[in-house]
């Protein structure tokens, strides 16, 4: 794998990437969050992804790990609201699972794993909430899968790991919300896609632009010939049967 | 949409300057923070009582700093809830060595964010408390739910709470009270306009001219149902309703009423809201011991407004009267 600046390189390099997309996508973001929730889901990430690129810029001879960190505690400090705990607390948790060996396959894994663990802890959210989660599982177990399993490549395993977020995406537009502002809304939910999810595309779209970059690959994106990823087996029983119930209502 | 102000980025920032500059002698604002806190805070062996949310609902929260109410208040940016290190600067800020109640309102950004505050704070060694407020009776209680959300019934929380920590009580006391209210209260609102954020620079839903929004809550959300238009009256029925409905009061009970405005909404429509809510009072057998009027959590510009009512004993009316002196409410001796 990579050497450390490399590393430091490449996180510079995603958070600055995400960054400018967030900027870009801030409107889109805000009208997603508009008929939801309360229209401030693309300020607020933009903001927060902006002060993160930042804060690590200069950072010459921090550990990888340090500087993922740093993204993390970035955001809790400028974003506020539920996103600054879900996105920054979640980041700046899983970070320690780069300390020891770097970013490698095995431990982005972790980080992966750990992000999920730590998102669904604090939104105490599950699948079919209408949260971010609904994009973020598919795709943190399809990359494991990729990697451990298939014995893919990093780079083709993140591939997949979007395209199975991007599906996650589409899957929040016809159910109905359970957390945050938009659960207040019950049924009137129904119909709209999840700002949650939408932004934890776009960032998981500049880690893969980034990848591309450093891995010096291409990876062809298609979200629709995506298999169903594998979730747990009491992931399924539990929650493939109440998202049923939700879709046919 | 034209509106008095300069940057939407900066708008926070520039209101708690200017709240500052206008009550110079009750408020003084954290170096680098976006926290107001009374201006003599700590007050030495008093219970610290504070609260935080996102900017957008002024008066609250920093309208309410003061004697008799609260010590701190944390601004997030509009309509999202302050960060937790912003949180954790207020609390030891209001720290007088006798602990710090925080007062919650019920979204999840607020509660996640007290929570790393509190933990933060603990850390330090401050005696943390926390109450999360949840009034507002529109949206259901479930499992899977975010549960209830705070609204206007905060400010009875806060003149209880802070009225308690006032006259010398501990925090596990302090604290306690400020459930009593939370057990004691009911909200429910609706809107007749959608506000309009800084940031976003239009209305946050689309609501026609013959539509209005019931079951709102403070931040630009829409509500639980949108229906035709009803005259004052009838609005005043429904959402009276639905909070009497919710409270199960017993004939006789004494009650604090609140008439409290979006934002956008003229004192005088408020105040034909009130009569009608008075003669529902009276209609139900309830006996209304004091009736608030006024702007006192507002969605920004949105024009509508939420019923209260809060059943109190012979406790909770002494701490309401009790004397209260800040820039959006005073009580006198």
């Amino acid at each position: 794998m990579a050497d450390a600046d490399t590393q430091r390189e490449a996180v510079r390099a995603a958070a600055e990437n995400v960054a400018d997309r967030l900027e870009d996508e801030k409107e889109y973001l805000t009208d997603l969050d508009s008929a939801i929730g309360d229209a401030d889901h693309g300020a607020n990430m933009s903001r927060g992804f902006r002060a993160a690129a930042d804060a690590v810029a200069d950072a010459d001879d921090a550990e990888p790990s340090d500087l993922v960190k740093q993204v993390g505690t970035t955001l809790i400090s400028e974003v506020g609201g539920a996103s600054g705990p879900l996105y920054g607390g979640s980041i700046m948790s899983a970070s320690q699972t780069f300390a020891e060996d770097g970013i490698t396959a095995e431990t982005s894994v972790d980080f992966a794993e750990a992000y999920l663990d730590k998102v669904k802890d604090r939104g105490d959210a599950r699948i079919g909430a209408k949260t971010m989660v609904d994009a973020l599982t598919p795709a943190v177990h399809t990359y494991k899968k990729s990697i451990e399993q298939d014995d893919l490549p990093p780079l083709e395993a993140l591939g997949k790991a979007v395209d199975a977020a991007e599906r996650g995406v589409e899957f929040t537009v016809p159910i109905r919300a359970e957390k945050g502002r938009a659960s207040y809304l019950g049924w009137r939910s129904v119909g709209h896609q999840d700002p949650g999810a939408t932004s934890t595309l776009y960032i998981m779209e500049e880690l893969l632009a980034t990848a591309e970059e450093y891995l010096e690959g291409d990876v062809e994106r298609d979200a629709t010939a995506v298999e169903q990823p594998d979730e747990d087996p009491s992931d399924v029983a539990e929650d493939g049967a109440a998202d049923d119930d939700e879709g046919g209502e | 949409m034209k509106k008095l102000i300069n940057e939407p980025e900066d708008v926070v920032d520039e209101m708690l300057d200017g709240m500052v500059a206008a009550h110079p002698d009750r408020l003084r604002r954290l170096d680098g923070q976006e926290v107001l806190v009374r201006a003599d805070a700590p007050v030495d062996g008093k219970v610290g009582v504070v609260s935080g949310g996102g900017s957008g609902h002024e008066p609250t929260h920093a309208g309410y700093l003061g004697e008799g109410m609260l010590d701190g208040a944390a601004a997030g940016e509009v309509f999202t809830s302050p960060t937790g290190d912003q949180l954790n600067e207020m609390i030891e800020a209001c720290d007088g060595g006798e602990g710090v109640l925080c007062v919650v309102k019920n979204y999840e950004g607020d509660v996640m964010n007290f929570d790393t505050a509190a933990e933060m704070a603990d850390i330090e060694g401050v005696d943390v408390e926390q109450v999360v407020v949840n009034d507002d009776v529109a949206v259901e209680d479930s499992l899977y739910t975010s549960g209830r959300r705070g609204v206007a019934g905060t400010i009875l929380v806060h003149k209880a709470a802070g009225a308690k920590a006032a006259q010398g009580a501990d925090l596990q006391t302090v604290a306690e009270t400020a459930e009593k209210v939370i057990d004691n209260v009911g909200t429910m609102g609706m809107a007749l306009t959608s506000c309009v954020t800084p940031e976003k620079g239009e209305p946050t839903f689309d609501l026609g001219d013959d539509e209005i929004e019931l079951g709102i809550g403070i931040h630009g959300e829409p509500g639980t149902e949108r229906t035709e238009t009803m005259s004052a009256d009838e609005v005043t029925e429904h959402l009276t309703e639905r909070v009497l409905d919710d409270l199960e009061l017993d004939d006789g009970q004494e009650v604090v009423t609140m008439v409290n405005g979006m934002g956008g909404t003229p004192l005088m429509e408020l105040f034909v809201v009130n009569r009608r809510l008075q003669e529902l009072m009276d209609d139900e057998g309830l006996d209304v011991w004091d009736a608030w009027v006024g702007d006192y959590m507002t969605s920004l510009d949105m024009e509508g407004c939420s019923i209260t009512v809060c059943a109190v004993d012979e406790e909770l009316k002494e701490l309401l009267a009790a004397p209260a002196d800040t820039p959006a409410m005073t009580v006198q001796e």
